[in-house]
């Protein structure tokens, strides 16, 4: 009787160790030095402060070597009592995209084959503001604001209960204390699952490696938020979290020449964003889905 | 000393006929292994640059984000499921002509869980971070994400696949009856796995509220009820190619009983179908966008019309055929509408049911998708991988279920079975 189950586990386990070298041997020695020195990092979350401070100085060394400049990468934590909140007045809205472009800027995305953008700004026709089957995505017109148009800027929504990160299988992606929906670039295993469930297309995905010339750069990032990325794991707005943690504002509203962009703490009775849900006709994108965005859009008066 | 010994021995003596088995065949069974072999290098070379310059090799973007391989993979997952259609009958019920195939058919399944999870894994953009998704190792979102779910469960149905005729085919070889109390545990745990593995995966998309067209409660079931059409189908057609070139019989009797199985199963596919159809177009709501894409086309985008048509046309003319007890038992008819339903409930849930979801996106942009050679030649390596994964386990299934292979040859070559007897009986007396 055990001479049977010798032969049969024996056959199994020679089976399984053949197909798991088979498998692993080409995909190590194909991976590159810097995928092979990740290939045992943990879950930022998991990190203590030690190995937090090594993986910091090795992407330090690494982005010198890459751009030739010296980097402020932050872990900084999310500070207390503070829930970060978004106004955007869509009366006042041009469509320039200023907001896009300062926001590629500030946080390092990849700038050809493939662009990438955070934020992407939607040309309606008046008189439809909720079904967006009819909207334009790549306008280009001389002039911006166009006759008969309104324009709706939609970005990472920082969902209070968000779907992508229900369905990612790794916790590569969670909800920091102050609301901002992170991403573990490290950690993720760029399955694509949480691009399928964010009604807000909210995220984006390195499908290469992405480029970012030299001069472009941006040196100071959060770990959590712009720092140089890789190929194929996924990204989104994070509200510039190396700059909201520091006291700024998010690059966009910066940019907005129209002043159409409002952030605040949510949690902060006086701040700007509770005057505008107190007193503006504020609305929620796709409020039905029971998300609870935090990303609030609203009209004069 | 003396067991191990005898231990190595047999297994060398197991290994060498394998090989042997493996190794000799016809013509047309090396002709046919090694056209396998030459698509699976060539869809490993395409895949290689894939790994190498990352998924932009694919012709898949952030509107359109699951393509070719997640398709294959939805209905791979069906195939799998379509064992239990065998194994209820055979095991429960005892009906004898299903009964000597039920192996051959969880051998099946075993393959096409290979390929699904293969499917799955060359789709992954960070293959070298793969642990992460392991159980205790990485950091499963166990419960809440479902794709946690279809790991365990895959897996979970791999293993049972693989387990059970394993098991069967050692008893074989070694020429005794399979001890039922233990495996049929394991038998039964296997039919509501199946239907979870299937349940699982349509729950995938399912519970994505961002996209209208997986968002109905109606997947689960169409997924069973096509599953159980495809599945049964390609097994079919399998165990005609088994009886033509083995010794094993297998009775024009089971094959007629699956197809009447399948014209069941094709029913309700369509009427749930239908259902589904009816909900859409008659409410008219904006979330029929993605059926109208798929079916009559969406601001003159209509890329998959033509071919939803043609899976509507092949389902509709397999479910007659099935239907009719005259084309139902006739051998050229019977394969005509395996073919059909093959290729039909393919188009219908594979590319007809993801890249829907995904047109128009959420903020209403329309992106066509259309596979590239990359992903095509990926696929067809995979395809071929199973097929040969599948084609060396019958090499060796077959003979030990006929009793060609067996262990007694060993035992009546080298050592008889009183000698064996008597080393057991002399380490008794040692231990005493």
């Amino acid at each position: 009787m055990s001479n049977k189950n010798y032969t049969r586990r024996g056959f199994i386990r020679s089976l399984s160790v053949t197909a798991l070298a088979g498998l692993s041997l080409p995909l190590l020695s194909s991976c590159s030095r810097e995928e092979r020195e990740d290939f045992l990092q943990k879950h930022f979350l998991e990190m203590t402060e030690e190995e937090k401070k090594q993986v910091i100085a090795k992407l330090e060394q690494r982005y010198f070597e890459q751009y030739g400049r010296k980097f402020q990468i932050s872990t900084q934590e999310a500070l207390p009592e503070i829930l970060w909140g978004y106004g955007l007045e869509l009366s006042r809205c041009i469509g320039c995209r200023k907001c896009v472009y300062a926001c590629a800027n500030e946080n390092n995305t990849s700038r050809y084959t493939r662009q990438v953008h955070w934020i992407r700004v939607l040309r309606l026709k008046r008189g439809n503001l909720i079904n967006l089957e009819d909207s334009e995505h790549y306008y280009a017109p001389e002039t911006v604001p166009e006759k008969g148009f309104v324009y709706l800027p939609v970005q990472c929504q920082q969902c209070q209960n968000p779907p992508c990160v229900k369905v990612c299988p790794i916790h590569a992606t969670w909800q920091e204390p102050d609301g901002i929906v992170a991403v573990d670039y490290n950690w993720c295993i760029g399955c694509r699952y949480c691009i399928a469930a964010c009604p807000y297309k909210g995220r984006v995905f390195n499908w290469a490696e992405p480029n970012l010339p030299k001069d472009e750069v941006n040196p100071n990032v959060h770990y959590l938020g712009n720092r140089p990325r890789m190929k194929c794991a996924v990204e989104k707005c994070t509200f510039c979290i190396q700059r909201v943690r520091q006291g700024r504002y998010p690059a966009c509203v910066e940019a907005c020449p129209t002043g159409s962009r409002k952030f605040g703490n949510l949690l902060d009775p006086k701040s700007e964003i509770r005057y505008i849900i107190e007193r503006k006709r504020v609305f929620r994108l796709r409020e039905e889905l029971n998300t609870e965005s935090k990303f609030y859009y609203f009209f004069e008066s | 000393m003396g067991s191990l010994q005898g231990l190595l021995k047999e297994t060398w003596h197991f290994y060498r006929k394998t090989l042997i088995l493996v190794t000799r065949g016809g013509k047309i069974y090396y002709a046919w292994c090694f056209s396998l072999l030459a698509i699976i290098v060539v869809g490993f070379i395409f895949y290689w640059k894939q790994h190498e310059m990352g998924l932009i090799e694919t012709n898949m973007t952030d509107q359109v984000s699951w393509g070719l391989y997640i398709a294959n993979f939805t209905y791979l997952v069906g195939m799998a499921a379509a064992a239990v259609l065998l194994v209820i009958p055979s095991y429960i019920y005892q009906f004898k002509p299903i009964k000597e195939i039920v192996v051959l058919g969880e051998l099946f399944a075993a393959s096409c869980m290979v390929m699904a999870i293969l499917f799955v894994m060359v789709d992954l953009g960070r293959l070298d971070r793969f642990w992460h998704m392991l159980p205790f190792i990485g950091s499963m979102n166990f419960p809440a994400s479902l794709l946690a779910w279809d790991v365990l469960a895959l897996n979970g149905y791999l293993f049972l696949n693989l387990f059970i005729p394993i098991y069967l085919l050692v008893k074989s070889y070694y020429g005794k009856k399979p001890n039922w109390k233990f495996i049929l545990p394991f038998i039964l745990l296997s039919i509501p796995w199946a239907v979870g593995i299937h349940t699982v995966t349509a729950f995938l998309y399912n519970g994505l509220a961002a996209r209208p067209f997986w968002n109905a409660s109606i997947l689960a079931p169409r997924f069973l009820a096509s599953a159980f059409c495809s599945g049964p189908a390609i097994i079919i057609v399998i165990f005609q190619i088994i009886r033509k070139v083995s010794a094993i019989k297998i009775e024009d009797g089971a094959l007629f009983k699956v197809a009447e199985l399948i014209a069941y199963a094709m029913f309700l596919n369509l009427f749930l179908l239908g259902a589904e159809i009816f909900k859409e177009y008659y409410s008219g709501t904006v979330h029929m966008a993605s059926f109208k894409y798929l079916f009559e086309g969406l601001h003159h985008h209509n890329e998959l019309v033509p071919w939803i048509w043609a899976a509507m046309a092949m389902n509709v003319t397999a479910f007659i055929l099935f239907l009719i007890p005259s084309t139902r038992e006739r051998l050229s008819t019977l394969n005509l509408g395996c073919l059909l339903i093959i290729v039909g409930v393919w188009i219908e849930k594979g590319p007809g049911f993801v890249i829907p979801g995904f047109v128009p996106d959420p903020l209403g942009e329309i992106h066509e998708y259309v596979p590239n050679l990359v992903e095509l030649m990926v696929s067809f390596g995979i395809w071929a991988l199973g097929l040969l994964i599948f084609t060396l386990l019958m090499k060796v299934a077959i003979p030990i279920e006929t009793g060609e292979f067996t262990h007694t040859d060993y035992e009546r070559g080298v050592i008889t079975k009183k000698s064996l007897d008597y080393t057991a009986s002399l380490h008794k007396i040692n231990k005493q």
